[in-house]
């Protein structure tokens, strides 16, 4: 019943600490019109937009949509602004993509951004009620006991989170538009640098970005006209569990396990190591590379570890992982979810230029948030289903 | 005054902004913080499965029902703890000193874990281990969970991994 | 275009202060109360989204907790915007289009009495050139108001009667939170809050909760007798900045209402999100309302507006009409921005 859909155009701002030289609404609008003109289109080409953004709070704008829709376009269109926590880049990658599936609209926009150096995220995120104790300081403060209970169970070297965060600050050298440039990035820099919520470095972590995504979608009677290649969205998957019940298993959420079976039954894909050949997920502190691993179901469960080891995940590996750079090389928090939905359609189209994963034809985009209870995932490929 | 005053581009604008809110516990949650204000813990049972929630919020979030007002269980202070974090970087809501341990404690006869910091050497904290709430003077006890100043370790042998490893 | 129609609605009293429940609290009746008249439980929800604002909260990720009311587990398959339920609603409609769903649960929320509202409004506005001078959401919609009368749009009597009607018509809703019997002279007496607009030209302040069903085909009718299908769904988004824009007609509630077919036939019952009266008519004229049409039955937002959870208990109120049968067409309208900014038109018909 729904109709295929194609990413047919992609747009990213560079990914800086501070874009002084833009202001919100001309940070969207330069995604937007990069997008665009991938695409080959004008403004009046998209029937709809749709924004996404993580919480208000941090840019200090109740609703930020309502003001930045006209430099999207939008102006006398229909909008939607989704805000699932952390995963909202890709839970807007999907909810733009069901406005053509669903045979209402035949070409769409959607655009994600964050401008952290207007913002205060640290605050914004630890405000905590008069009647509780403020001892979670920040996302890492919240993640780095799972890190320790995944070690355990797995039995994971300590250092495996090491190395996936050199991996990609290397592969981040390849992409122009990364955040993090660190040409002397290597083991010892980040083993050596400052335990921030141990087990989690300070090199292990994301940065706080400014930057803006955005993607136009089209419908399969028009995509497949193009002459050039288009990324066929195959399957998209969100699952939510509760933040906290007794007998939730934090380190290997149950939501995660249901999404990725849920995923690769609609894309018809039984064995996802060897049917994708790459994948972009959300991996904002080092270890969850190899906890994803397991959550998508690419490794059995406490082997995800092995797969960074042996460097399957390096971008000439078997199964090249955050080709980009990922969230651990640039991290506009509302964004950051649809880059790696982005990256992923990128490599299927073969548009990914120095860190292109060579005849990528099907690819995996993941993004979650939350305390890891939304979990947003598509698959996409050069290929119609 | 520079003669360019007023013709250079502006780059940041800085506009404070305050909003004052009055916060709602909640109705389960107010009942649960006058306990911790007399220096009660108190847990709530949930009707489905009789798993003992602590802290109580009124409802179960796996079940989607609320907790009944008698279904509710005193626990004691002293519990294992099943993790924990060195936390080094400051945040401006965090009143502590660095470096400081966070942890999640499960106190005895509670089946979800409370959040706190602990009062240890940075090489003696581990997983399983058993501690015990170290409260402010009776005089300054109020309506938050702060009462409880942090948490130590006491005197008793690691928890088996097996009895916690459902919480990590 | 798959047969979707609303089969279930509850919602909370709205009430000016809700001082002892939390945003969970009042949540889970509702949701339970949707479940006991409906039958549907959560194994055969596929798809669930909700709608509601962190500034109303005062925390980020306040919207993680409503999942809490819900009881997802096992885990399901999610969404959330950071609107009123009326779009999350439109979400939940677009993902049974395009096949993925059957059956999906719906829910928006709010407690602006926590913080001060018309304030916490202001932060929608242009952060560097119109936030700072703080103009609270009633100056604003004043300043609407001022345009329409000068205009001779509309003039104060006719606001007036709206408040009147409204305030009549919600007696007859045990949830409404204003509602009695005033007089045009009795309010054009009142001093103003912000000129033109008096105290009963505003919506209250209220906190609230509301939550519906939406089913496809065959599930639809098994659920409710006479289900409310969805014949049109439309949403525009015009400019914020009130310079650019005409504020003496709803231009986008017009383009929604003609996108939706809202005038192919006659209208029974209009339920208007507007939270300000002098906005109610222009919301009746671009939909092309006439007197045949019973506007606000349950008194509209002018009786009760939790922010959040206001249009989609329009939606659910003009599907009850459809369900008991005094209505065979109904339009149901949510708004959102400054001054009617953002405008949705849904359609429903028993037939």
């Amino acid at each position: 019943m729904a109709e295929l859909t194609a990413v047919v155009g992609i747009g990213q701002t560079r990914y800086q600490s501070k874009r002084l030289d833009h202001s919100m609404p001309s940070l969207v609008r330069e995604a937007a019109e990069k997008a665009l003109a991938d695409a080959d289109c004008g403004w009046a080409d998209i029937d709809a937009v749709i924004l996404g953004k993580a919480p208000d709070m941090f840019e200090g704008v109740m609703m930020p949509e309502l003001w930045l829709n006209d430099a999207v376009g939008g102006a006398y269109k229909p909008m939607l602004r989704v805000h699932t926590a952390g995963s909202v880049g890709g839970s807007t990658g999907i909810v733009a993509a069901s406005m053509v599936q669903s045979g209402i609209h035949q070409r769409v926009l959607c655009v994600a951004f964050e401008k952290q150096s207007e913002s205060n995220a640290t605050w914004a995120l630890s405000i905590s009620m008069p009647f509780s104790l403020a001892s979670v300081a920040g996302a890492g403060g919240y993640f780095a006991p799972l890190v320790r209970g995944y070690i355990r169970r797995s039995g994971a070297p300590e250092d495996t989170g090491i190395r996936v965060a050199v991996k990609d600050r290397q592969n981040a050298l390849k992409n122009p538009l990364a955040h993090l440039q660190l040409e002397d990035i290597s083991f010892d820099m980040v083993a050596n640098s400052p335990m921030l919520w141990d087990p989690i470095r300070y090199l292990e972590t994301c940065p706080s970005s400014d930057g803006a995504c955005a993607m136009v979608m089209e419908a399969e009677g028009l995509a497949s006209k193009r002459p050039g290649k288009v990324a066929w969205i195959h399957a998209t998957e969100m699952r939510s569990e509760p933040t906290s019940f007794s007998g939730r298993d934090q380190v290997m959420p149950q939501a995660t396990l249901d999404n990725s079976a849920a995923l690769y039954k609609k894309a018809g894909i039984q064995n996802p190591r060897q049917e994708l050949d790459c994948a972009e997920i959300y991996v904002p502190f080092s270890w969850f590379e190899p906890m994803w691993m397991e959550g998508m179901r690419i490794t059995p469960i406490n082997e995800g570890w092995k797969m960074t080891y042996e460097g399957a995940t390096a971008l000439d590996g078997d199964f090249p992982v955050n080709m980009s750079g990922g969230v651990l090389s640039s991290n506009p928090i509302g964004a950051s979810g649809l880059i790696r939905f982005a990256e992923s359609a990128l490599q299927v189209r073969g548009l990914a230029a120095a860190h292109q994963v060579d005849g990528a034809k099907k690819a995996l985009g993941h993004a979650y948030g939350g305390g890891s209870q939304y979990f947003s995932t598509w698959i996409v490929s050069s290929d119609k289903p | 005054m520079s003669e360019n005053e007023g013709t250079d581009p502006i780059e940041v604008l800085r506009t404070p902004i305050q909003l004052d809110y009055d916060y709602t516990a909640g109705v389960s949650a107010s009942r649960f913080l006058r306990a911790v204000a007399k220096g009660k813990l108190l847990g709530q049972k949930c009707p489905v499965d009789g798993r003992v929630y602590f802290p109580s919020r009124g409802s179960c979030p796996q079940h989607g029902v609320p907790f009944e007002d008698g279904a509710t269980v005193e626990l004691p202070d002293k519990g294992t703890l099943v993790t924990y974090s060195i936390v080094r970087v400051p945040s401006e809501n965090i009143p502590l000193e660095l470096p400081y341990i966070t942890v999640q404690v499960l106190l005895d006869g509670a089946d979800t874990v409370l959040m706190h910091v602990l009062d240890a050497g940075l090489d003696d904290v581990r997983m399983g281990m058993r501690v015990q709430a170290k409260w402010k003077p009776e005089s300054e006890w109020t309506t938050s969970m702060t009462n409880i100043e942090y948490f130590v370790p006491i005197d008793e042998p690691d928890a088996d991994y097996e009895t916690y490893k459902e919480h990590i | 275009m798959r047969d979707v129609a609303v089969v279930g609605f509850a919602q909370s009293a709205n009430v000016r202060r809700e001082t002892d429940r939390n945003e969970v609290e009042i949540l889970i009746p509702v949701i339970q109360e949707l479940r006991k008249t409906t039958g549907v439980q959560n194994d055969e929800v596929d798809f669930v989204c909700s709608g509601s604002s962190d500034y109303l909260a005062g925390s980020s990720f306040a919207f993680v907790a409503g999942l809490d009311a819900v009881g997802a587990w096992p885990p399901v398959c999610e969404s959330h915007v950071e609107m009123d339920g009326a779009w999350a609603l439109y979400e939940a409609w677009v993902k049974i289009q395009m096949g993925y769903a059957d059956v999906a649960l719906v829910y928006g929320f709010g407690k602006p009495s926590m913080g001060d509202l018309p304030l916490t409004m202001a932060l929608q506005l242009d952060p560097y050139t119109v936030m700072p001078l703080w103009p609270d959401a009633v100056s604003v919609a004043a300043l609407q108001a001022r345009v329409g009368l000068d205009a001779g749009i509309y003039g104060e009597r006719e606001m007036a009667e709206r408040a009147v009607r409204d305030r009549a018509n919600a007696k007859a809703n045990p949830c409404a939170q204003v509602k009695g019997d005033f007089t045009v002279e009795g309010i054009l007496a009142d001093p103003f809050l912000a000129n033109p607009l008096r105290k009963h030209d505003c919506a209250p302040i209220s906190d609230g909760a509301s939550a519906m069903i939406i089913a496809a085909g065959d599930r639809a009718r098994q659920i409710q007798d006479r289900p409310a299908w969805i014949r049109g769904f439309e949403h525009i988004c015009e400019p914020m900045d009130l310079g650019v824009r005409d504020l003496t007609s709803s231009r986008s509630t017009a383009i929604a209402a003609e996108k939706a077919g809202v005038r192919s036939d006659k209208v029974d019952v209009a339920e208007l999100s507007a939270p300000f009266t002098h906005q109610e008519i222009l919301v009746e004229r671009a939909l092309g309302l006439g007197d045949a049409t019973d506007v606000n039955p349950s008194g509209g937002a002018l009786a009760g507006n939790p922010i959040m959870a206001v249009g989609l208990a329009r939606i659910g109120e003009a599907a009850r009409r459809v369900w008991d049968g005094s209505a065979d067409r109904a339009v149901a309208h949510a708004t959102s921005g400054p001054c009617l900014q953002q405008n949705l038109v849904c359609l429903l018909e028993g037939n």
